[in-house]
């Protein structure tokens, strides 16, 4: 968006006023999401079970059954959690932002049909993480469903068809698949957008100068789009860190918790075993991954301030 | 940056090259719905059709029964008016409430301006899981307890007995939302504000405007287009919500859709033409407020990522 230069920013004398448009709005963002952040901090160093009246302060404890359970010969549900958290942030930064790019790319040539193939590889982003689960709990049906029974018409052995969310191996990257299959067309109307912003006549100067398609992009479109990538990735990760919907409601974190990611584990622990105080350690653990790119996110903003 | 828009080309005719890109995107648009109309030819199907000649088999039979029966026995469209009566209110009180701070953040210079915005903006970074065991046990506690004994003993009123708390009731669900979504809406609204040219606000200034006057009507009005663009998207986001309303709400009746949705799979488990039809409807409106305001919506996602 384009932000007219203006420093103006009205002065008055007694400014008492942008408090009282502030006050409101402010006093509810304390109270449901300043103040809870560091609550949940709190809840992580005590053992309360959420029904007692007290808790008991146990510092670090909860941390260290957490990270103490991975490695050990069966793998803990916080060790599957973890793993499935961070391979998802590996695949979301990679896969949908790859093929979101290429797509932006291909869609800003001019082409016939443009507009309908955005809105095409759009439309998942619309649909509820609900919708999605049931649409691809479908689609994996390991008999009937949309895609085992293409296999058995291309000729695959009905006596050995994978078994996808069944499957412990397979479960979690079809999980993972279906939320990319969400998340690449946002990744493209991103980029989209930033490539408006590629000065065309950039690129038709390196064309006159002889530059390849594949150099013209490595060497101007890709930097110019810098920006662009580091929102594109900070999206992805904390997309990926909130996955919450899509594993309760199409495998519950089963087969033997094989899809469990942090989120799952932490509404388990809480609501079905009464440890709060785990369950808000699991919490941390995931909120200080994300911290890195509150960051860089921060970072960024403030440096678009500094321009004005 | 500058953003410089060439005229148009005309369409010239296209090369080989072209052609082969043109081909490729349908086909892969093509493929890439093919679960979502999949969804939709099942939900026209029977369960025994499929199961017995697969997917891919030529329907023998189509049939509208599974939408009548997903209406009828699964109470989605009462969970749907659920998902209205919360995600109205929450969006209304979202974009009142952050147009307010935006309002002040975008146009007036006071102590903590910049750390409140910052503020804001790392919250739409926020994973909900840390605010999710305080929010529940505030919802628990924030409860109209002491207002009704005192109304029992001022008054003599046989009041109900039980706590009526934030828990279980939609305005728990409702502020939540409205406290969650408003870093992203003060965030795209406040840089909104800003491109407005500050003497339209000197001159009523001078004209004797208050600030409130100001604010709702000049400001306001002429931020109406980022308004429709967070609105549109903000009214999917929570209209899609399934967390909050799973850890706020017990009562069944009180669902929204995405909720009711779940536990229709429970309910139906291997009828996925039942489970699509009813997938489907659940999906109606988001689809509909999409198809409708597709350029805001659009717009709204690239005002609050890239800038």
């Amino acid at each position: 968006m384009a932000i007219a230069g203006n420093r103006k920013i009205n002065k008055q004398k007694t400014n008492r006023t942008p408090y009282y448009f502030i006050i409101g709005p402010l006093l509810i963002y304390f109270v449901w999401i300043i103040g809870p952040v560091f609550y949940t901090f709190y809840l992580s160093m005590t053992d309360w079970d959420g029904i007692s009246p007290t808790a008991e302060f146990i510092g670090i404890e909860n941390f260290q059954k957490l990270f103490g359970s991975i490695g050990k010969v069966l793998p803990s549900a916080f060790e599957y959690s973890l793993y499935n958290n961070l391979l998802w942030l590996f695949v979301f930064i990679t896969v949908p932002t790859a093929i979101g790019l290429g797509l932006a790319i291909l869609l800003n040539q001019g082409l016939p049909g443009e507009r309908m193939f955005k809105v095409g590889i759009f439309l998942p982003q619309v649909l509820s993480f609900a919708v999605i689960a049931l649409i691809w709990a479908w689609v994996y049906n390991p008999r009937a469903g949309i895609l085992n029974s293409a296999l058995l018409a291309l000729g695959w052995p009905a006596d050995n068809l994978p078994g996808w969310l069944a499957d412990k191996e397979l479960a979690i990257w079809s999980i993972i698949f279906a939320a990319s299959w969400r998340q690449i067309g946002y990744i493209m109307i991103l980029y989209v957008a930033g490539l408006k912003n590629v000065p065309p006549t950039l690129i038709e100067a390196a064309e006159v100068d002889g530059a390849t398609p594949w150099q013209r992009f490595w060497r101007i479109t890709f930097p110019l789009l810098a920006p662009v990538t580091t929102i594109v990735i900070v999206i992805s990760v904390i997309d990926s860190l909130r996955a919450f919907d899509l594993v309760q409601i199409m495998t519950r974190g089963g087969p033997a918790n094989s899809t469990s990611v942090l989120a799952n584990l932490m509404y388990i622990q809480s609501f079905n075993n009464y440890k709060f105080g785990l369950g808000a350690a699991t919490a941390v653990v995931l909120f200080s991954i994300s911290l890195v790119f509150i960051i860089i996110y921060l970072w960024r903003v403030m440096q678009d301030e500094l321009e004005y | 940056m500058a953003t410089i828009n060439p005229p148009k080309p005309k369409r010239r005719a296209l090369s080989t090259g072209q052609w082969l890109m043109v081909l490729f995107l349908l086909v892969f648009t093509l493929v890439y719905m093919v679960p979502f109309f999949g969804a939709i030819i099942t939900s026209f199907r029977t369960m025994d059709d499929m199961s017995l000649n697969g997917f891919w088999s030529l329907p023998r039979e189509i049939t509208i029964s599974n939408y009548v029966e997903a209406i009828q026995r699964s109470g989605v469209t009462g969970f749907l008016g659920n998902s209205f009566i919360i995600t109205l209110p929450a969006l209304t009180g979202t974009i009142f409430l952050s147009s307010l701070s935006a309002y002040a953040l975008a146009r007036h210079r006071f102590a903590g301006n910049k750390f409140i915005y910052f503020m804001y903006v790392a919250g739409t970074m926020l994973p909900f899981q840390i605010l999710l065991l305080p929010v529940f046990m505030l919802s628990n506690n924030l409860c109209l307890q002491e207002a009704y004994e005192l109304g029992q003993f001022v008054l003599n009123i046989p009041f109900v007995d039980a706590k009526v708390c934030l828990y279980n009731s939609y305005l728990g669900v409702i502020m939540i939302h409205i406290a969650f979504q408003m870093g992203f809406c003060t965030f795209v609204l406040r840089n909104f504000m800003r491109s407005i040219p500050g003497e339209i606000m000197d001159a009523a200034r001078i004209d004797g405007a208050n600030e409130f006057g100001i604010y709702w009507r000049i400001v306001m009005p002429l931020t109406l287009p980022g308004i429709a663009a967070v609105s549109t998207l903000e009214f999917t986001w929570i209209f899609n919500d399934y967390i909050w309303a799973l850890i706020l709400l017990s009562d069944g009746s009180k669902f929204p859709v995405t909720q009711g949705l779940s536990n229709l799979q429970g309910q139906f488990t291997t009828n996925w033409p039942l489970i699509t039809a009813g997938a489907l409807v659940a999906t109606l409106p988001t689809l509909i407020v999409f198809f409708a305001l597709q350029r805001y919506f659009i717009g709204g996602l690239t005002l609050g990522g890239v800038k």
